[in-house]
């Protein structure tokens, strides 16, 4: 077992470079910005004395290369520097938004896969067939709709119509949580969707044909059970990966998602940022999210490997 | 390997490879079709736009605002007292052309970044991938909101900001194309009879392995038509009082309690826009490259 987890070294290795390039590229927004950065984030509320004091905070001020290693060394410290708007670490602003933010996230790849799942099941059951079409049907629709405006029907919906569920906001305790994320997190899982069913089809077919399910059917397996012990272990592997890329996919998608329903979370800070021009906290939001994109990656070829003894990313070069 | 006995099979099935893509006429593939009628429906209206909206589209009447259906305003109209069908029908303008516009940029660059690494392969390849995967660690949205941000709002902005996220997915796509290709008798052919690598690239590689970026393109475009709606919901895309779908949701959601069509119908045009792009790539994939499809 253990031996098939000794690519991890390999893998970390590999994503050194990856890591670099992100905190270089983050760094390089900010000179991206036309003109003097300062001047650029100040705006029309720039003074003279304003403009330099954010240049030395910035560190415009130093030749290009010592600013990227105080950079760098600030971020491996933790710092991310002050926001401009609310004068406190980016990165305590960050910690409190994450929790927001993971909590949609995973319950929306939760709901995803409880959508999934039946739906690619029934699907593959009887390909082309009336069922699988119209699953067929749903995932091209899915993948047609604008996640956002998929949560202001929701909300037409389930919280002006019916009046199950607030229209926005994120509650206090626990179980208000979950309760106020149910339906921006199924918006996210409904857009997930069509992804998740297309691979979950693909693999259920292909297991469905194998022998071992053969085999099991002749032992007089069938039905739900047949699907729960023998296929669907089977068929989720490949969707494994897919999930880990779509993680940052779902993290971007969160960012317009908790707009249209008024959660704090990482979207929300920056979009917030990005109106008061809040430059630090917009870099810091954004290394951020690259950074847990990179983690999940490895953290996803791990889980795969784990789950499907046939993977071995230690033997051969992977692509 | 490379005997002309091989060099000549390989022309000779790819020859069978073209027949067989003339056996359907392009009128008989249905995706091709549906797509084409209601993208040209669309686009139709874009055109037309000056002469079948009923009102000008950013013309403000504010003693007739947020009025509910009638057969005056068939969608009512916005809290400017804008006529909400006319403003529909020239957002399909902006919204067309960013749409598939925005594709070409990242096409070209990435088809030509991608056919290079994975032509020459070697150090070339491994910067190319290397800073292929820097750009996929940072989620589509993030990095397109914080280009915009930095390169400031408007129509050309939106294009950069696409085009830094996606030129990743043609890069990739056409590299894994290359690198089959080059190692096909047709190329090691034309290589041994003494063409230079660009002309092996552009005339005998390039069109082999197009098929496929294109056909992801069109996947794409439906990505671009999501941004650009997103960035004018998230009042980042096209500066107002320009008609677009996206910000026309944004102000609808706001009376969505009386007003439901408001923000319900724009929505509803989005997602008929990308059906019909998706119909597109669907029946292309099918004349493009019928031998990968089960």
């Amino acid at each position: 077992m253990l031996h098939r987890l000794s690519f991890i070294p390999g893998r970390l290795l590999q994503a050194i470079p990856v890591v670099f390039g992100v905190t270089l590229l983050v760094f390089f927004m900010a000179h991206l910005l036309p003109g003097d950065p300062a001047l650029a984030i100040l705006g029309d509320k720039a003074t003279e004395d304003r403009i330099v004091a954010l240049r030395t905070q910035l560190g415009l001020d130093k030749p290009l290369l010592v600013q990227y290693g105080l950079f760098l060394s600030n971020i491996a410290r933790g710092n991310l520097g002050d926001s401009l708007t609310y004068q406190v670490p980016v990165s305590s602003l960050v910690l409190e938004a994450v929790p927001v933010t993971l909590s949609l996230v995973f319950f929306a790849l939760i709901l995803g896969l409880l959508i999934g799942i039946p739906l690619s099941g029934i699907a593959a059951v009887k390909p082309n067939r009336p069922a699988d079409l119209g699953v067929r049907a749903y995932t091209l629709v899915g993948q047609g709709m604008p996640q956002f405006w998929v949560g202001i029907m929701l909300i037409l919906f389930f919280s002006l119509k019916l009046r199950l569920f607030p229209v926005g906001g994120y509650g206090q305790t626990a179980a208000d949580h979950l309760y106020y994320l149910f339906l921006p997190a199924l918006t996210l899982a409904i857009a997930l969707s069509p992804t998740l069913i297309r691979s979950l089809r693909s693999s259920t077919i292909n297991v469905l044909g194998s022998e071992y399910v053969a085999t099991a059917r002749s032992k007089g397996s069938g039905g739900v059970a047949l699907f729960r012990q023998h296929v669907l272990r089977n068929a989720i592997i490949p969707t494994v990966s897919i999930m880990g890329v779509n993680l940052g996919y779902l993290v971007g998608g969160s960012i317009v998602i908790e707009k249209v329903f008024a959660l704090p979370g990482l979207g929300s800070l920056m979009l917030n940022a990005i109106f008061s021009r809040d430059f630090p906290t917009i870099q810091g939001v954004t290394l951020f999210v690259a950074l847990f994109v990179v983690v999940v990656g490895i953290l996803t070829d791990v889980v795969y490997t784990l789950l499907d003894p046939r993977v071995n990313f230690s033997s051969k070069e992977r692509e | 390997m490379s005997t002309p006995t091989a060099i000549l099979a390989g022309f000779q099935a790819k020859r069978r490879a073209t027949r067989s893509r003339t056996l359907k006429p392009w009128y008989k593939n249905g995706s091709l079709v549906a797509g084409m009628i209601i993208v040209g429906a669309l686009v139709l209206m874009a055109i037309l736009a000056p002469i079948i909206a009923p009102y000008d589209p950013i013309q403000q009447n504010l003693t007739n605002t947020l009025q509910a259906p009638s057969t005056s305003h068939l969608l009512g109209t916005d809290k400017y007292g804008r006529d909400v069908l006319s403003r529909l029908i020239w957002g399909a303008r902006v919204n067309l052309r960013i749409g598939f516009l925005a594709v070409l940029i990242p096409f070209v660059f990435g088809s030509i970044l991608g056919g290079l690494a994975g032509y020459f392969g070697g150090w070339l390849d491994a910067i190319v991938m290397r800073v292929v995967d820097v750009f996929f660690a940072f989620p589509f949205y993030v990095m397109v909101i914080v280009l915009v941000f930095i390169l400031g709002s408007g129509e050309a902005s939106i294009y950069l900001a696409i085009a830094a996220v996606s030129w990743v997915s043609y890069a990739k796509i056409v590299r894994g194309e290359v690198i089959v290709a080059k190692k096909q008798d047709y190329v090691v052919g034309a290589r041994l009879g003494g063409m230079s690598h660009g002309r092996v690239l552009v005339r005998h590689i390039g069109p082999n392995v197009l098929s496929q970026a294109i056909i992801y393109g069109m996947s794409d475009i439906v990505m671009d038509i999501m941004a650009v709606v997103t960035l004018g919901y998230l009042g980042l895309g096209i500066a107002p009082p320009t008609a677009e779908w996206g910000s026309m949701i944004l102000d609808g959601q706001e009376f969505i309690t009386t007003l439901w069509q408001q923000a319900t119908i724009p929505g509803l045009i989005v997602v008929v826009t990308s059906l019909g792009v998706s119909f597109l790539g669907d029946g292309l994939s099918d004349l493009l490259s019928p031998d990968r499809r089960k």
